[in-house]
Protein backbone atom coordinates (compact mmCIF):
# COMPACT_ATOMS: atom_id res chain seq x y z
CA UNK A 1 0.00 0.00 0.00
CA UNK A 2 2.57 2.62 0.70
CA UNK A 3 6.30 2.16 0.07
CA UNK A 4 9.20 4.70 0.37
CA UNK A 5 11.96 3.74 -1.88
CA UNK A 6 15.68 5.83 -0.33
CA UNK A 7 13.36 9.07 0.53
CA UNK A 8 15.61 11.89 0.72
CA UNK A 9 13.58 14.68 1.83
CA UNK A 10 15.23 18.14 2.10
CA UNK A 11 13.45 21.63 2.88
CA UNK A 12 14.52 24.92 1.66
CA UNK A 13 16.54 26.21 4.51
CA UNK A 14 18.77 22.87 4.03
CA UNK A 15 17.16 20.84 7.48
CA UNK A 16 17.37 17.20 5.89
CA UNK A 17 13.97 15.65 7.29
CA UNK A 18 14.15 12.66 5.98
CA UNK A 19 17.52 10.87 4.98
CA UNK A 20 17.58 7.84 2.94
CA UNK A 21 14.44 6.00 3.81
CA UNK A 22 12.74 2.55 2.66
CA UNK A 23 9.94 1.20 4.05
CA UNK A 24 6.91 -1.04 3.01
CA UNK A 25 3.76 -0.95 4.35
CA UNK A 26 0.99 -3.75 3.26
CA UNK A 27 -2.19 -3.41 2.64
CA UNK A 28 -5.20 -3.60 5.64
CA UNK A 29 -1.57 -3.31 7.30
CA UNK A 30 -2.60 -1.16 11.10
CA UNK A 31 1.18 0.87 11.68
CA UNK A 32 2.54 3.38 14.33
CA UNK A 33 4.64 5.72 13.33
CA UNK A 34 7.18 6.72 16.35
CA UNK A 35 9.80 8.79 17.05
CA UNK A 36 10.82 11.96 19.23
CA UNK A 37 9.50 15.21 17.37
CA UNK A 38 11.48 16.36 13.86
CA UNK A 39 12.17 13.07 13.28
CA UNK A 40 10.31 12.98 10.45
CA UNK A 41 7.04 11.43 11.15
CA UNK A 42 5.12 14.31 9.99
CA UNK A 43 7.50 14.55 6.78
CA UNK A 44 6.26 11.04 5.93
CA UNK A 45 2.86 11.66 6.04
CA UNK A 46 2.87 14.48 3.92
CA UNK A 47 4.55 12.70 1.57
CA UNK A 48 2.43 10.28 1.81
CA UNK A 49 -0.60 13.04 0.84
CA UNK A 50 1.10 14.85 -1.54
CA UNK A 51 1.76 17.85 0.51
CA UNK A 52 5.25 17.72 0.12
CA UNK A 53 7.71 16.17 -2.54
CA UNK A 54 10.81 13.71 -1.86
CA UNK A 55 13.57 15.15 -2.43
CA UNK A 56 14.85 12.33 -4.00
CA UNK A 57 13.65 8.21 -3.78
CA UNK A 58 10.37 7.63 -4.59
CA UNK A 59 7.20 7.28 -2.79
CA UNK A 60 4.64 4.94 -3.92
CA UNK A 61 1.12 4.96 -2.47
CA UNK A 62 -1.39 1.91 -4.32
CA UNK A 63 1.60 1.13 -6.42
CA UNK A 64 1.08 4.55 -7.91
CA UNK A 65 4.85 6.65 -7.69
CA UNK A 66 4.05 9.78 -6.30
CA UNK A 67 6.05 11.63 -8.67
CA UNK A 68 3.59 10.91 -11.52
CA UNK A 69 0.82 13.14 -9.73
CA UNK A 70 0.70 16.47 -10.89
CA UNK A 71 -0.61 19.59 -9.37
CA UNK A 72 -4.22 18.72 -10.86
CA UNK A 73 -4.12 14.98 -10.07
CA UNK A 74 -3.51 16.12 -5.90
CA UNK A 75 -6.87 16.36 -5.25
CA UNK A 76 -8.25 12.87 -6.81
CA UNK A 77 -5.33 11.44 -4.51
CA UNK A 78 -6.15 12.81 -1.67
CA UNK A 79 -9.48 11.87 -1.85
CA UNK A 80 -8.21 8.24 -1.18
CA UNK A 81 -6.66 8.97 1.73
CA UNK A 82 -8.31 9.93 5.25
CA UNK A 83 -6.21 11.93 6.75
CA UNK A 84 -6.60 12.81 10.93
CA UNK A 85 -4.92 16.14 12.67
CA UNK A 86 -3.61 16.34 15.92
CA UNK A 87 -5.90 20.04 15.70
CA UNK A 88 -8.49 17.60 13.80
CA UNK A 89 -8.81 20.71 11.35
CA UNK A 90 -12.81 21.20 11.83
CA UNK A 91 -14.82 24.13 10.17
CA UNK A 92 -16.06 26.32 13.52
CA UNK A 93 -19.16 27.77 10.99
CA UNK A 94 -20.22 24.37 10.01
CA UNK A 95 -22.14 21.44 11.81
CA UNK A 96 -21.02 18.08 12.73
CA UNK A 97 -22.61 16.54 9.83
CA UNK A 98 -21.34 19.55 7.19
CA UNK A 99 -18.35 18.93 8.35
CA UNK A 100 -17.80 14.59 8.07
CA UNK A 101 -19.92 15.42 4.89
CA UNK A 102 -17.57 17.74 2.99
CA UNK A 103 -15.21 14.98 1.30
CA UNK A 104 -18.49 13.51 -0.22
CA UNK A 105 -19.91 16.95 -1.11
CA UNK A 106 -16.36 17.34 -2.65
CA UNK A 107 -16.62 14.01 -4.45
CA UNK A 108 -20.23 15.10 -5.97
CA UNK A 109 -21.81 12.37 -3.92
CA UNK A 110 -25.26 12.61 -4.25
CA UNK A 111 -28.01 14.36 -1.26
CA UNK A 112 -29.31 11.20 0.11
CA UNK A 113 -25.89 9.12 -0.38
CA UNK A 114 -24.13 11.82 1.52
CA UNK A 115 -26.28 11.76 4.55
CA UNK A 116 -26.17 7.97 4.53
CA UNK A 117 -22.48 7.79 4.46
CA UNK A 118 -22.29 10.93 6.88
CA UNK A 119 -24.27 9.28 9.73
CA UNK A 120 -22.76 5.36 9.03
CA UNK A 121 -19.65 7.03 9.66
CA UNK A 122 -21.20 9.17 12.88
CA UNK A 123 -21.98 5.86 13.97
CA UNK A 124 -18.53 4.31 13.67
CA UNK A 125 -17.35 7.07 15.86
CA UNK A 126 -20.40 7.19 18.22
CA UNK A 127 -21.49 10.56 17.84
CA UNK A 128 -24.75 9.32 15.93
CA UNK A 129 -26.80 11.80 18.24
CA UNK A 130 -24.83 15.28 17.83
CA UNK A 131 -25.03 15.82 13.45
CA UNK A 132 -26.41 18.92 14.08
CA UNK A 133 -23.95 20.80 16.73
CA UNK A 134 -20.94 22.79 15.81
CA UNK A 135 -17.70 21.29 16.64
CA UNK A 136 -17.53 23.94 18.97
CA UNK A 137 -20.15 22.43 21.51
CA UNK A 138 -18.32 18.68 21.48
CA UNK A 139 -15.04 18.00 23.80
CA UNK A 140 -11.89 17.79 22.13
CA UNK A 141 -12.37 13.90 22.44
CA UNK A 142 -15.51 14.51 20.26
CA UNK A 143 -13.81 17.08 18.35
CA UNK A 144 -11.21 14.38 17.38
CA UNK A 145 -13.99 11.33 16.50
CA UNK A 146 -15.36 13.98 13.80
CA UNK A 147 -12.40 14.52 12.64
CA UNK A 148 -11.89 10.65 12.02
CA UNK A 149 -15.58 10.49 10.79
CA UNK A 150 -14.45 13.10 8.11
CA UNK A 151 -11.69 11.21 6.98
CA UNK A 152 -13.65 7.85 6.50
CA UNK A 153 -16.97 9.54 5.37
CA UNK A 154 -15.84 8.53 1.56
CA UNK A 155 -14.77 5.31 2.75
CA UNK A 156 -10.68 5.67 2.01
CA UNK A 157 -8.70 2.41 1.77
CA UNK A 158 -5.83 4.36 3.92
CA UNK A 159 -6.09 6.23 6.58
CA UNK A 160 -3.49 8.48 7.91
CA UNK A 161 -3.02 10.26 11.34
CA UNK A 162 -0.90 12.73 12.82
CA UNK A 163 -0.71 13.06 16.75
CA UNK A 164 -4.56 12.21 16.82
CA UNK A 165 -4.29 11.73 20.81
CA UNK A 166 -1.71 14.47 21.13
CA UNK A 167 -3.90 17.01 22.89
CA UNK A 168 -5.76 14.66 24.69
CA UNK A 169 -5.52 12.62 28.17
CA UNK A 170 -4.78 8.94 28.29
CA UNK A 171 -8.33 7.78 28.39
CA UNK A 172 -9.89 9.58 25.52
CA UNK A 173 -6.36 8.61 23.39
CA UNK A 174 -6.68 4.91 24.34
CA UNK A 175 -10.80 5.18 22.89
CA UNK A 176 -9.51 6.50 19.74
CA UNK A 177 -6.58 4.14 19.42
CA UNK A 178 -9.16 1.59 20.01
CA UNK A 179 -11.60 3.17 16.82
CA UNK A 180 -8.47 3.15 15.12
CA UNK A 181 -8.37 -0.59 15.30
CA UNK A 182 -11.81 -1.19 14.68
CA UNK A 183 -11.37 0.88 11.20
CA UNK A 184 -8.51 -1.27 10.73
CA UNK A 185 -10.36 -4.60 11.22
CA UNK A 186 -12.49 -3.86 8.63
CA UNK A 187 -9.93 -3.68 5.93
CA UNK A 188 -8.29 -0.04 6.06
CA UNK A 189 -4.76 0.41 6.13
CA UNK A 190 -4.34 2.79 9.08
CA UNK A 191 -0.54 4.93 9.88
CA UNK A 192 -0.98 6.48 12.92
CA UNK A 193 2.23 8.94 14.18
CA UNK A 194 2.19 9.62 17.86
CA UNK A 195 5.13 9.80 20.14
CA UNK A 196 3.04 8.44 23.03
CA UNK A 197 5.34 4.99 23.54
CA UNK A 198 3.37 3.70 26.61
CA UNK A 199 -0.17 4.05 24.75
CA UNK A 200 1.26 1.91 21.46
CA UNK A 201 3.19 -0.31 23.51
CA UNK A 202 -0.95 -1.33 25.07
CA UNK A 203 -1.99 -1.42 21.39
CA UNK A 204 0.40 -3.69 19.77
CA UNK A 205 0.79 -3.41 16.52
CA UNK A 206 3.89 -2.91 14.31
CA UNK A 207 5.62 0.06 15.16
CA UNK A 208 8.40 1.74 13.29
CA UNK A 209 10.46 4.41 14.87
CA UNK A 210 12.03 7.48 13.54
CA UNK A 211 15.07 8.89 14.36
CA UNK A 212 16.66 11.88 12.59
CA UNK A 213 14.86 11.56 9.35
CA UNK A 214 16.44 7.59 9.48
CA UNK A 215 14.56 4.46 10.09
CA UNK A 216 15.93 3.34 13.56
CA UNK A 217 13.80 0.57 14.35
CA UNK A 218 11.14 -1.61 12.64
CA UNK A 219 9.18 -3.96 15.14
CA UNK A 220 7.85 -6.60 13.59
CA UNK A 221 10.01 -6.66 10.56
CA UNK A 222 7.83 -8.15 7.94
CA UNK A 223 9.74 -6.83 4.96
CA UNK A 224 13.70 -7.66 4.38
CA UNK A 225 16.27 -4.95 4.82
CA UNK A 226 14.05 -2.59 6.39
CA UNK A 227 16.07 -1.46 9.69
CA UNK A 228 19.47 -0.11 9.19
CA UNK A 229 21.68 -0.80 12.36
CA UNK B 1 -30.38 -24.32 -28.13
CA UNK B 2 -26.22 -25.40 -27.99
CA UNK B 3 -26.59 -26.86 -32.07
CA UNK B 4 -28.13 -23.37 -33.35
CA UNK B 5 -25.57 -21.61 -31.91
CA UNK B 6 -22.40 -22.82 -33.94
CA UNK B 7 -24.45 -22.53 -36.76
CA UNK B 8 -25.60 -18.97 -36.19
CA UNK B 9 -22.36 -17.85 -35.76
CA UNK B 10 -20.39 -20.00 -38.81
CA UNK B 11 -22.65 -17.78 -41.64
CA UNK B 12 -21.80 -14.37 -39.79
CA UNK B 13 -18.17 -14.90 -39.52
CA UNK B 14 -18.20 -15.58 -43.23
CA UNK B 15 -20.13 -12.85 -44.23
CA UNK B 16 -18.05 -10.74 -42.03
CA UNK B 17 -15.10 -11.87 -43.66
CA UNK B 18 -16.34 -11.12 -47.37
CA UNK B 19 -17.21 -7.51 -46.00
CA UNK B 20 -14.56 -4.49 -47.09
CA UNK B 21 -12.39 -4.28 -44.36
CA UNK B 22 -13.19 -0.81 -43.47
CA UNK B 23 -16.56 -1.88 -43.11
CA UNK B 24 -16.17 -5.11 -41.14
CA UNK B 25 -13.70 -3.12 -38.51
CA UNK B 26 -16.23 -0.53 -38.06
CA UNK B 27 -19.06 -3.22 -37.37
CA UNK B 28 -16.79 -4.70 -35.16
CA UNK B 29 -16.48 -1.71 -33.47
CA UNK B 30 -17.50 -1.95 -30.13
CA UNK B 31 -16.98 1.36 -28.54
CA UNK B 32 -20.27 3.83 -30.39
CA UNK B 33 -22.35 1.79 -27.81
CA UNK B 34 -20.43 2.42 -24.62
CA UNK B 35 -20.10 5.60 -25.27
CA UNK B 36 -24.23 5.68 -25.90
CA UNK B 37 -24.54 4.35 -22.51
CA UNK B 38 -22.17 6.39 -20.97
CA UNK B 39 -24.11 9.96 -21.06
CA UNK B 40 -27.33 7.78 -20.11
CA UNK B 41 -26.34 6.92 -16.54
CA UNK B 42 -22.75 8.25 -16.03
CA UNK B 43 -23.63 11.66 -18.41
CA UNK B 44 -26.97 12.12 -16.12
CA UNK B 45 -25.59 11.41 -12.63
CA UNK B 46 -22.59 14.02 -13.20
CA UNK B 47 -25.04 16.58 -14.51
CA UNK B 48 -27.33 15.96 -11.99
CA UNK B 49 -24.48 16.33 -9.69
CA UNK B 50 -23.08 19.19 -11.17
CA UNK B 51 -26.08 21.43 -11.09
CA UNK B 52 -26.42 20.46 -7.39
CA UNK B 53 -22.77 21.46 -6.50
CA UNK B 54 -23.70 24.46 -8.24
CA UNK B 55 -26.84 25.37 -6.55
CA UNK B 56 -25.84 24.43 -3.31
CA UNK B 57 -22.91 26.82 -3.92
CA UNK B 58 -24.51 29.67 -5.16
CA UNK B 59 -26.80 29.93 -2.12
CA UNK B 60 -24.28 29.00 0.28
CA UNK B 61 -22.18 32.01 -1.09
CA UNK B 62 -25.49 34.36 -0.70
CA UNK B 63 -25.28 33.39 2.94
CA UNK B 64 -22.23 33.57 3.10
CA UNK B 65 -22.53 37.39 2.13
CA UNK B 66 -25.58 38.42 4.26
CA UNK B 67 -23.98 36.51 7.40
CA UNK B 68 -21.77 39.74 6.79
CA UNK B 69 -24.23 42.39 5.89
CA UNK B 70 -21.88 45.79 6.47
CA UNK B 71 -18.77 44.94 4.61
CA UNK B 72 -20.97 43.44 2.00
CA UNK B 73 -22.87 46.52 1.48
CA UNK B 74 -19.72 48.75 1.65
CA UNK B 75 -18.42 46.57 -0.92
CA UNK B 76 -21.76 46.55 -3.06
CA UNK B 77 -21.79 50.36 -2.57
CA UNK B 78 -18.27 51.15 -3.44
CA UNK B 79 -18.94 49.16 -7.13
CA UNK B 80 -22.80 51.11 -7.24
CA UNK B 81 -20.85 54.30 -7.28
CA UNK B 82 -17.96 53.08 -9.45
CA UNK B 83 -20.72 51.97 -11.87
CA UNK B 84 -22.82 54.54 -11.44
CA UNK B 85 -20.11 57.43 -12.79
CA UNK B 86 -19.49 56.19 -16.14
CA UNK B 87 -23.25 55.39 -16.73
CA UNK B 88 -24.82 58.67 -15.57
CA UNK B 89 -22.49 60.46 -18.27
CA UNK B 90 -23.39 58.31 -20.55
CA UNK B 91 -26.96 59.29 -19.78
CA UNK B 92 -25.58 62.87 -19.98
CA UNK B 93 -24.28 62.72 -23.56
CA UNK B 94 -27.26 60.23 -24.41
CA UNK B 95 -29.67 63.11 -23.30
CA UNK B 96 -28.19 66.06 -24.81
CA UNK B 97 -28.22 64.45 -28.06
CA UNK B 98 -31.55 63.96 -27.56
CA UNK B 99 -32.03 67.67 -27.34
CA UNK B 100 -30.01 68.98 -30.02
CA UNK B 101 -32.26 66.40 -31.70
CA UNK B 102 -35.60 68.29 -30.41
CA UNK B 103 -33.69 71.42 -31.56
CA UNK B 104 -33.67 70.61 -34.94
CA UNK B 105 -37.34 72.97 -35.02
CA UNK B 106 -34.84 75.83 -33.69
CA UNK B 107 -32.35 75.16 -36.70
CA UNK B 108 -33.16 77.60 -39.60
CA UNK B 109 -31.60 78.89 -41.98
CA UNK B 110 -32.63 82.42 -42.96
CA UNK B 111 -32.99 84.01 -46.72
CA UNK B 112 -32.78 87.47 -46.66
CA UNK B 113 -34.10 88.93 -50.05
CA UNK B 114 -32.58 91.89 -52.08
CA UNK B 115 -34.76 94.68 -50.75
CA UNK B 116 -37.26 96.23 -52.74
CA UNK B 117 -38.77 93.00 -54.64
CA UNK B 118 -42.80 92.34 -54.15
CA UNK B 119 -44.35 90.16 -51.71
CA UNK B 120 -45.78 88.65 -54.18
CA UNK B 121 -42.12 87.45 -55.70
CA UNK B 122 -41.24 86.32 -52.05
CA UNK B 123 -44.38 84.26 -51.25
CA UNK B 124 -43.42 82.45 -54.94
CA UNK B 125 -40.05 82.13 -53.78
CA UNK B 126 -40.57 80.44 -50.47
CA UNK B 127 -43.18 78.00 -51.88
CA UNK B 128 -40.61 76.83 -54.72
CA UNK B 129 -37.71 76.43 -52.13
CA UNK B 130 -40.26 74.53 -49.95
CA UNK B 131 -40.47 72.10 -53.07
CA UNK B 132 -36.52 71.00 -52.62
CA UNK B 133 -35.73 67.67 -51.19
CA UNK B 134 -33.85 68.80 -48.19
CA UNK B 135 -36.01 71.26 -47.57
CA UNK B 136 -38.86 70.15 -45.00
CA UNK B 137 -40.61 73.39 -44.69
CA UNK B 138 -40.36 77.30 -45.20
CA UNK B 139 -42.08 80.22 -43.53
CA UNK B 140 -42.18 83.94 -45.31
CA UNK B 141 -42.17 87.19 -43.01
CA UNK B 142 -43.08 89.75 -45.03
CA UNK B 143 -41.15 93.44 -44.89
CA UNK B 144 -44.10 94.93 -43.32
CA UNK B 145 -44.50 92.27 -40.77
CA UNK B 146 -40.56 92.45 -39.79
CA UNK B 147 -41.70 96.52 -39.30
CA UNK B 148 -44.36 95.71 -37.51
CA UNK B 149 -42.91 93.57 -35.09
CA UNK B 150 -39.62 95.56 -34.52
CA UNK B 151 -41.29 98.63 -34.10
CA UNK B 152 -43.64 97.05 -31.33
CA UNK B 153 -40.57 95.22 -30.19
CA UNK B 154 -37.54 97.88 -29.83
CA UNK B 155 -39.24 100.88 -28.81
CA UNK B 156 -38.07 102.88 -31.60
CA UNK B 157 -42.00 103.00 -33.02
CA UNK B 158 -42.03 106.86 -33.16
CA UNK B 159 -38.34 106.90 -34.55
CA UNK B 160 -39.50 104.34 -37.42
CA UNK B 161 -42.17 106.72 -38.66
CA UNK B 162 -40.54 109.14 -39.59
CA UNK B 163 -38.75 106.56 -42.10
CA UNK B 164 -40.22 106.98 -46.15
CA UNK B 165 -39.74 103.69 -46.90
CA UNK B 166 -39.16 100.56 -45.44
CA UNK B 167 -35.46 99.57 -45.26
CA UNK B 168 -36.47 96.01 -44.16
CA UNK B 169 -36.12 92.87 -46.51
CA UNK B 170 -38.67 90.08 -47.34
CA UNK B 171 -37.13 87.00 -44.93
CA UNK B 172 -38.00 83.07 -45.84
CA UNK B 173 -37.13 80.86 -43.37
CA UNK B 174 -35.99 77.80 -44.58
CA UNK B 175 -36.51 74.64 -41.99
CA UNK B 176 -34.21 71.61 -43.38
CA UNK B 177 -35.92 68.09 -43.82
CA UNK B 178 -35.25 65.69 -41.02
CA UNK B 179 -32.22 63.91 -41.89
CA UNK B 180 -30.68 67.04 -43.75
CA UNK B 181 -30.11 68.55 -40.18
CA UNK B 182 -26.30 67.54 -39.81
CA UNK B 183 -23.95 71.08 -39.89
CA UNK B 184 -22.94 69.75 -43.57
CA UNK B 185 -25.71 69.16 -44.81
CA UNK B 186 -27.19 73.00 -43.63
CA UNK B 187 -23.85 74.49 -44.85
CA UNK B 188 -24.76 72.82 -48.11
CA UNK B 189 -28.73 74.33 -48.47
CA UNK B 190 -27.06 77.55 -47.51
CA UNK B 191 -24.88 77.33 -49.89
CA UNK B 192 -27.94 76.49 -52.60
CA UNK B 193 -29.62 79.56 -50.89
CA UNK B 194 -26.86 82.00 -51.89
CA UNK B 195 -26.57 81.03 -54.87
CA UNK B 196 -29.75 82.18 -55.70
CA UNK B 197 -30.34 85.42 -57.70
CA UNK B 198 -32.92 87.37 -55.04
CA UNK B 199 -30.56 86.46 -52.02
CA UNK B 200 -28.92 88.94 -50.79
CA UNK B 201 -28.08 87.51 -47.01
CA UNK B 202 -28.19 83.89 -46.29
CA UNK B 203 -27.68 83.19 -42.29
CA UNK B 204 -27.81 79.33 -41.15
CA UNK B 205 -26.83 78.56 -37.74
CA UNK B 206 -25.00 75.52 -38.24
CA UNK B 207 -22.08 76.96 -36.55
CA UNK B 208 -23.66 76.55 -32.69
CA UNK B 209 -24.97 73.00 -33.97
CA UNK B 210 -21.28 72.16 -35.12
CA UNK B 211 -19.89 73.33 -31.81
CA UNK B 212 -22.26 71.76 -30.05
CA UNK B 213 -21.55 67.90 -32.13
CA UNK B 214 -17.94 68.67 -31.58
CA UNK B 215 -18.75 69.14 -27.29
CA UNK B 216 -20.61 65.80 -27.20
CA UNK B 217 -18.53 64.31 -28.85
CA UNK B 218 -15.35 64.77 -26.03
CA UNK B 219 -18.34 64.05 -23.66
CA UNK B 220 -18.79 60.70 -25.14
CA UNK B 221 -15.04 60.05 -25.51
CA UNK B 222 -14.83 60.99 -21.74
CA UNK B 223 -17.99 58.77 -20.35
CA UNK B 224 -16.08 55.64 -22.58
CA UNK B 225 -13.10 56.57 -20.60
CA UNK B 226 -14.51 56.72 -17.60
CA UNK B 227 -15.99 53.81 -18.19
CA UNK B 228 -13.15 51.83 -18.80
CA UNK B 229 -11.28 53.37 -15.76
CA UNK B 230 -13.99 52.43 -13.50
CA UNK B 231 -14.26 49.13 -14.97
CA UNK B 232 -10.93 48.04 -14.32
CA UNK B 233 -11.55 49.74 -10.91
CA UNK B 234 -14.64 47.68 -10.35
CA UNK B 235 -12.01 44.37 -11.18
CA UNK B 236 -9.68 45.90 -8.31
CA UNK B 237 -12.40 46.45 -6.17
CA UNK B 238 -13.93 42.85 -6.41
CA UNK B 239 -10.30 41.60 -6.60
CA UNK B 240 -9.35 42.39 -4.08
CA UNK B 241 -12.18 41.74 -1.56
CA UNK B 242 -11.99 38.22 -2.72
CA UNK B 243 -8.55 38.19 -1.54
CA UNK B 244 -9.59 39.54 1.65
CA UNK B 245 -12.14 36.71 1.62
CA UNK B 246 -9.42 34.27 1.01
CA UNK B 247 -6.98 35.33 3.61
CA UNK B 248 -9.88 35.23 6.09
CA UNK B 249 -10.95 31.52 5.34
CA UNK B 250 -7.41 30.17 4.83
CA UNK B 251 -7.97 27.60 7.49
CA UNK B 252 -10.90 25.85 5.72
CA UNK B 253 -9.51 26.36 1.92
CA UNK B 254 -6.93 24.34 3.73
CA UNK B 255 -9.07 21.76 4.89
CA UNK B 256 -10.90 21.76 1.82
CA UNK B 257 -7.62 21.14 -0.10
CA UNK B 258 -6.72 18.52 2.36
CA UNK B 259 -9.73 16.44 1.96
CA UNK B 260 -8.89 16.37 -1.88
CA UNK B 261 -11.02 19.67 -2.90
CA UNK B 262 -10.38 20.61 -6.40
CA UNK B 263 -8.75 24.61 -7.33
CA UNK B 264 -11.98 24.74 -8.83
CA UNK B 265 -14.50 23.41 -5.81
CA UNK B 266 -12.29 25.89 -4.10
CA UNK B 267 -12.79 28.90 -6.13
CA UNK B 268 -16.15 27.97 -7.04
CA UNK B 269 -17.79 30.24 -4.10
CA UNK B 270 -15.26 32.94 -4.64
CA UNK B 271 -16.65 33.29 -8.22
CA UNK B 272 -19.99 33.12 -7.04
CA UNK B 273 -19.23 35.75 -4.37
CA UNK B 274 -17.49 37.86 -6.84
CA UNK B 275 -20.59 37.73 -9.35
CA UNK B 276 -23.12 38.86 -6.61
CA UNK B 277 -21.06 41.25 -5.96
CA UNK B 278 -21.06 42.62 -9.49
CA UNK B 279 -24.83 42.15 -9.87
CA UNK B 280 -25.71 43.43 -6.20
CA UNK B 281 -23.55 46.86 -7.16
CA UNK B 282 -24.75 47.14 -10.94
CA UNK B 283 -28.28 46.98 -9.11
CA UNK B 284 -26.73 49.71 -6.61
CA UNK B 285 -25.83 51.77 -9.72
CA UNK B 286 -29.05 51.60 -11.73
CA UNK B 287 -30.49 52.91 -7.97
CA UNK B 288 -27.65 55.69 -8.11
CA UNK B 289 -28.87 56.45 -11.85
CA UNK B 290 -33.06 56.55 -11.01
CA UNK B 291 -32.59 58.64 -8.11
CA UNK B 292 -30.58 60.76 -9.97
CA UNK B 293 -32.79 61.14 -13.02
CA UNK B 294 -35.70 61.24 -10.38
CA UNK B 295 -34.29 64.29 -8.36
CA UNK B 296 -33.26 66.14 -11.88
CA UNK B 297 -36.81 65.64 -13.23
CA UNK B 298 -38.42 68.91 -11.60
CA UNK B 299 -35.68 71.28 -12.62
CA UNK B 300 -35.21 70.35 -16.33
CA UNK B 301 -38.92 70.07 -16.90
CA UNK B 302 -38.92 73.35 -15.61
CA UNK B 303 -35.98 74.78 -17.74
CA UNK B 304 -37.34 72.78 -20.71
CA UNK B 305 -40.60 74.63 -19.99
CA UNK B 306 -38.65 78.42 -20.18
CA UNK B 307 -37.63 76.80 -23.88
CA UNK B 308 -40.96 76.09 -24.51
CA UNK B 309 -40.26 72.45 -24.76
CA UNK B 310 -41.84 69.57 -23.49
CA UNK B 311 -38.39 67.87 -23.15
CA UNK B 312 -37.97 64.97 -20.43
CA UNK B 313 -34.49 63.15 -19.74
CA UNK B 314 -34.55 59.44 -20.49
CA UNK B 315 -33.65 57.00 -18.28
CA UNK B 316 -31.87 53.34 -19.66
CA UNK B 317 -34.67 51.37 -20.32
CA UNK B 318 -34.88 47.96 -20.30
CA UNK B 319 -32.16 47.38 -22.36
CA UNK B 320 -29.88 49.78 -21.24
CA UNK B 321 -30.41 48.30 -17.43
CA UNK B 322 -30.19 44.73 -18.81
CA UNK B 323 -26.89 45.87 -20.14
CA UNK B 324 -25.85 47.12 -17.01
CA UNK B 325 -26.35 44.17 -14.75
CA UNK B 326 -24.91 41.83 -17.07
CA UNK B 327 -21.88 43.92 -17.24
CA UNK B 328 -21.65 44.48 -13.35
CA UNK B 329 -22.36 40.65 -13.09
CA UNK B 330 -19.42 40.03 -15.68
CA UNK B 331 -16.63 42.20 -14.11
CA UNK B 332 -17.70 40.75 -10.95
CA UNK B 333 -16.79 37.08 -12.05
CA UNK B 334 -13.81 38.15 -14.19
CA UNK B 335 -12.43 40.01 -10.84
CA UNK B 336 -13.20 37.20 -8.72
CA UNK B 337 -11.75 34.72 -11.34
CA UNK B 338 -8.78 36.57 -11.36
CA UNK B 339 -7.97 36.92 -7.62
CA UNK B 340 -9.04 33.63 -7.09
CA UNK B 341 -6.59 31.89 -9.66
CA UNK B 342 -4.20 34.12 -8.55
CA UNK B 343 -4.34 33.59 -4.72
CA UNK B 344 -5.54 30.05 -4.38
CA UNK B 345 -2.29 28.77 -5.51
CA UNK B 346 -0.38 30.12 -2.55
CA UNK B 347 -2.69 28.76 0.23
CA UNK B 348 -0.84 25.32 0.71
CA UNK B 349 -2.04 23.58 3.25
CA UNK B 350 0.42 21.50 6.39
CA UNK B 351 -0.47 19.33 8.76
Amino acid sequence: MIRFEQVFKRYPGGRDALRDLSLRIAEGEMVFLTGHSGAGKSTLLKLIACIERPTRGQVLIGGRNTAGISRRQVPAHRRRIGMVFQDHKLLADRTVFDNVGLPLVIAGVGTRETGRRVRAALDQVGLLGKEGLPPVMLSQGEQQRVGIARAIAARPPLLIADEPTGNLDPDLSLEIMYLFARLNRVGTTVLVASHDLPLLERMGHRRIALGDGRLIEDLDHAFPGAPPQ
Amino acid sequence: MPSRAPRRSKPGGARRRRRPPLLGRLADLRLPRLALRLPRWGGLGLVRSWTRLHAQTLVGSLGRLARQPLGTAMTIAVIGIALALPVSLYLLVDNLQGVSGHWEEGIEVSLYLEPGQPLAQARSMADEIAGWEEVGATGLVSAEAALEEFRAGSGLGDALGALEHNPLPHLVTVRPAPGHDSPEAIEALAERLRALPEADLVQADADWVRRLFAMLEIARRLAAMAALLLAVGVLVIVGNTIRLDIQNRRQEIEVMKLVGGTDGFIRRPLLYGGTWYGLGGALAALLIVQAGLWALADPVARLAGLYGSGFRPAGLGLAGALFLLGAGTALGWLGAWVSATRHLRRVEPGL
